[in-house]
């Protein structure tokens, strides 16, 4: 177990260094972004030719790309354009985008598998179609139709919740977003488990465990639930890279400061900085999520463990 | 054991699904509404560190417009230039001119505003190791070029035009005539800067200091400012309410979802998507007037085949066979006006604004256009692409709007096109180094409102902001003259007749002037935009 660790420990260190290249090459080919700091006018040719020499974007981008890496290994991640530093907005991003991404995963996990165990024990009854049908609605509307009209309705209409979410992001005023952001793979989460259960509810083990006499809970939650969550981990544990990084949408509708706004921000201006930066937390955050499925895999089915 | 994991975790997960509604319970009851006789606005984050010559676009203007003074202030409504800390501009040669500053205004830190304020501020501005993005308004200064060389290093850290005779008073020297230049003081480059500016950057740009009616309570760069009334401001526009929050939204939308349910108190962007709805939302607490904003389309006359001879009547045809009345009315619901010529109402008659200058040019009429273009040698390559950034400002609408107008005029088919650019930067970038090979967006808000600015960066003859590269001797001779008359009206109307030109070239169509759309709630009153489409924040009162 524990040289299995290691060696995925190791595994991330080349696909960390491909990724920020990738990235620092893709926001590179955007273009120059120092012509739009300059708003409508044309920018003053000096002045741009000292921003370009202070931002290391007169270089050739092989030479910008290490003069990067080598910040960053110095805790250094570069400037936004406003002045900030890419490690300050991280610190004021990060956590409100953790806070929406708990909120989104445990409403998806709690709802999303307890919906999926009922309609996969009920597999064919009324319950288990209209828990398909509302999925499938859930699934094909996108997130900003959900985030506008449940914004309205709770929002403006009803006024049960403040429709827009105050510079400290605390929990209370994230449960709507969270709704929101969780809706699409709470549907997912739903019909993964449904299919599981559906498919080992007529197992052997199941049917020994009942044979025994084991209360049906017990049956149900120890023997049925255990085996069939692999997939639905798997689900979850890339989930929460996804739902951190693309909260765009849903953060853009509710006025929330987070990962996906710095993101939308930085990709607008063409700050680069800004953008690796983000992405590249992104990318560790994405790289443990996946790690842990893995090990929770060896928690949930001993056979799965490696030597 | 790992039964127990499971239930540490399900508990888990339900306190914090619990903690959450908990907190849901008390905290959100108007929380963030503020202290009474606050006025909380709408902001978006600036582009730059807010420094008045660093700072050029609307957001970060909106905050040095309630931290500064400076020598004039344009009127809110006529955008007449008054003397505000200048006492008088005295000048007999229109080049040279003697500054004097009114007694008894000083900084919120209580330092008094002297004329080093204003020539260390200049001077820092204009100083390219400052890299300040305003630096070009200095230019016209003698000793610029020392301070801010093509290349290489700065030989001077002052420039030799600006010289401070007594606390009071400090003289300009210009390079050139520019009868002009003491209207363009009122642009919020040229404010004064107190001395903490140089003496400690950081903590100044985290807390601007400034000689205005309000002070910098807090301020959290990407989320808000929190701004309030200066007691100590002994200017004759002191703020008529508290203070005012800005709040930083991610989208215009919410912004307006917020004013519509009550959170927020002005908004000064309606978004387009919303238009439809406004009235009924806010009935006349939306405000729709014009502003010192046109957009044009801008034809690349660096590229032989738009500038070749005989391409003026395409140019003319294109601009013929564009409804502009049309789309004004049904893309923009009438928050933009069909242009009529190449400046902006909000400067007024007398400010040179005309109805009749573009004439027949800009109206209109699809057999017209066809006939121009034919006569023109048709498009180039028989089609037209029109680009612009597609990420904000209904951009993509309307170019789709105009292409139709154009290919239904021509009955050509699907003659002209659209390329949309993702990013502002990206278009910004294309079209300053020259690689657009269609008529291109070209959006124009006006830094002081005078004429000139509307047609020199624009059109003379290598000017800074001339994008399509349009050359005419008798534009740029008439613009020279204009300069040099210290007759105002008489300089206007030479301006005019430059603008003519303009008329019988089409270098850039104009398609219509932009207005400043905002909305209130019932809690403020008094709510004007000025001529820069900013609200007039001072004037504000809270019910």
């Amino acid at each position: 177990m524990g040289r299995y660790v290691i060696r995925r420990l190791l595994q991330m260190i080349p696909v960390f260094i491909g990724s920020t290249f990738l990235i620092f090459f893709m926001v590179y080919a955007l273009g120059d972004p120092v012509a739009a700091l300059f708003g409508d006018k044309a920018p003053d040719p000096a002045t741009a030719a000292r921003i370009r020499k202070d931002l290391y974007l007169d270089q050739p981008l092989w030479k910008q790309y290490l003069h990067y890496m080598g910040q960053i290994f110095q805790g250094d991640f570069g400037t936004a354009f406003n002045g900030q530093s890419v490690t300050e907005l991280m610190a004021s991003a990060f956590p409100v985008t953790l806070r929406l991404t708990i909120v989104a995963i445990v409403i998806e996990v709690v709802v999303g598998i307890t919906l999926g165990v009922i309609s996969g024990l009920r597999r064919g009854k009324s319950v288990d179609t209209s828990v398909l049908v509302m999925t499938l609605v859930v699934i094909s509307v996108p997130t900003f139709v959900t985030g506008y009209l449940l914004q309205y309705l709770f929002g403006v209409k009803w006024g049960w919740v403040r429709p827009t979410v105050s510079p400290d992001a605390p929990f209370s005023e994230l449960i709507l977003p969270g709704i929101v952001l969780a809706l699409v793979s709470l549907a997912y989460v739903t019909r993964l488990s449904r299919t599981s259960i559906a498919e080992n509810v007529k197992a052997d083990y199941v049917r020994t465990a009942v044979a025994k006499g084991l209360p049906r809970r017990r049956v149900v939650t120890r023997h049925l639930l255990r085996n069939s969550l692999i997939p639905v981990v798997t689900f979850i544990g890339t989930d929460i890279g996804a739902l951190m990084g693309g909260a765009i949408v849903t953060e853009r509708i509710f006025n929330i400061h987070g990962v996906g706004y710095q993101l939308y921000q930085g990709i607008l201006r063409n700050n680069s900085p800004t953008v690796v930066g983000f992405v590249t937390i992104l990318v560790i955050v994405f790289l443990l999520a996946n790690l842990l499925v893995d090990l929770l895999y060896a928690v949930l089915d001993p056979r799965i463990r490696y030597a | 054991m790992r039964g127990a994991t499971h239930a540490k975790w399900a508990a888990c997960a339900v306190a914090v699904a619990l903690g959450a509604t908990a907190c849901g319970g008390g905290s959100d009851s108007g929380a963030d509404r503020g202290d009474a006789g606050i006025v909380s606005s709408s902001w978006g984050d600036p582009q730059n560190p807010l420094e008045p010559a660093n700072t050029n676009e609307v957001q970060g203007g909106k905050v040095l417009d309630m931290l500064f003074r400076g020598l004039k202030r344009y009127d809110a409504k006529t955008g007449e230039a008054v003397n505000m800390l200048a006492e008088n501009i005295e000048t007999t040669d229109s080049q040279n001119f003697t500054i004097t500053l009114k007694d008894g205004w000083k900084f919120s830190n209580d330092e008094p505003v002297t004329a080093a304020s204003f020539v260390d501020a200049w001077n820092y501005g204009a100083d390219v190791r400052n890299k300040q993005n305003n630096s070009p308004f200095f230019s016209d200064i003698v000793g610029y070029e020392d301070v801010h060389p093509k290349s290489g290093e700065p030989k001077a850290k002052t420039m030799s035009g600006l010289v401070v005779k007594n606390d009071k008073t400090f003289t300009v020297a210009l390079k050139d005539k520019f009868s002009t230049w003491p209207v363009t003081l009122g642009y919020q480059a040229f404010s004064p800067l107190p001395k903490a500016f140089f003496t400690d950057h950081a903590a100044w740009l985290d807390k601007p200091v400034g000689n205005g009616p309000y002070l910098v309570d807090s301020y959290t760069k990407g989320t808000g400012m929190q701004l309030r009334k200066w007691d100590g401001y002994t200017g004759a526009d002191k703020a008529q309410n508290g203070g005012v929050d800005l709040k930083v939204y991610t989208d215009n939308n919410t912004a307006y979802t917020d004013l519509i349910s009550g959170n927020l108190d002005l908004v000064d962007d309606i978004p387009a998507q919303q238009l439809k709805n406004v009235k009924n939302d806010l009935g006349d607490r939306y405000i729709n007037q014009p502003a010192l904003i046109i957009q044009t389309l801008t034809f690349p006359l660096y590229d032989p085949q738009w500038s070749k001879a005989g391409m003026e009547k395409v140019r003319l045809g294109i601009s013929r066979a564009i409804n502009r009345d049309e789309i004004t009315k049904q893309i923009f619901r009438e928050t933009r006006t069909p242009a009529k010529d190449w400046t902006s109402p909000a400067l007024g008659e007398k400010g040179g604004f005309s109805e009749t200058l573009c004439g027949d040019a800009c109206v209109y009429d699809p057999a017209e256009a066809k006939k121009l273009i034919q006569e023109g040698g048709g498009l180039p390559g028989g089609k037209v692409t029109l680009t612009s950034n597609v990420d904000t400002g209904s951009h993509r609408d309307w170019m789709d709007a105009v292409c139709n107008s154009v290919n239904n005029a021509l009955s050509e088919g699907p003659v002209c096109t659209v390329n949309p650019i993702g990013t502002f930067a990206d278009f910004r970038n294309q079209q300053s180094s020259y690689k657009l090979t269609g008529p291109f967006r070209s959006g124009w808000q006006a830094d002081y409102p005078l004429i000139q600015n509307f047609l020199e960066p624009l059109y003379y003859t290598g000017a800074s902001s001339n994008y399509g590269k349009f050359s005419n001797p008798d534009f740029d001779r008439l613009v020279d003259e204009a300069n040099r008359d210290s007759d105002t009206a008489k300089a206007t109307a030479t301006f005019q007749e430059a603008e003519k030109i303009l008329a019988e070239q089409m270098p850039s169509i104009p398609l219509w002037y932009q207005n400043g759309s905002a909305g209130y709630s019932e809690r403020i009153s008094d709510v004007a935009l000025n001529q820069f489409s900013v609200p007039v924040y001072d004037q504000i009162r809270v019910l």
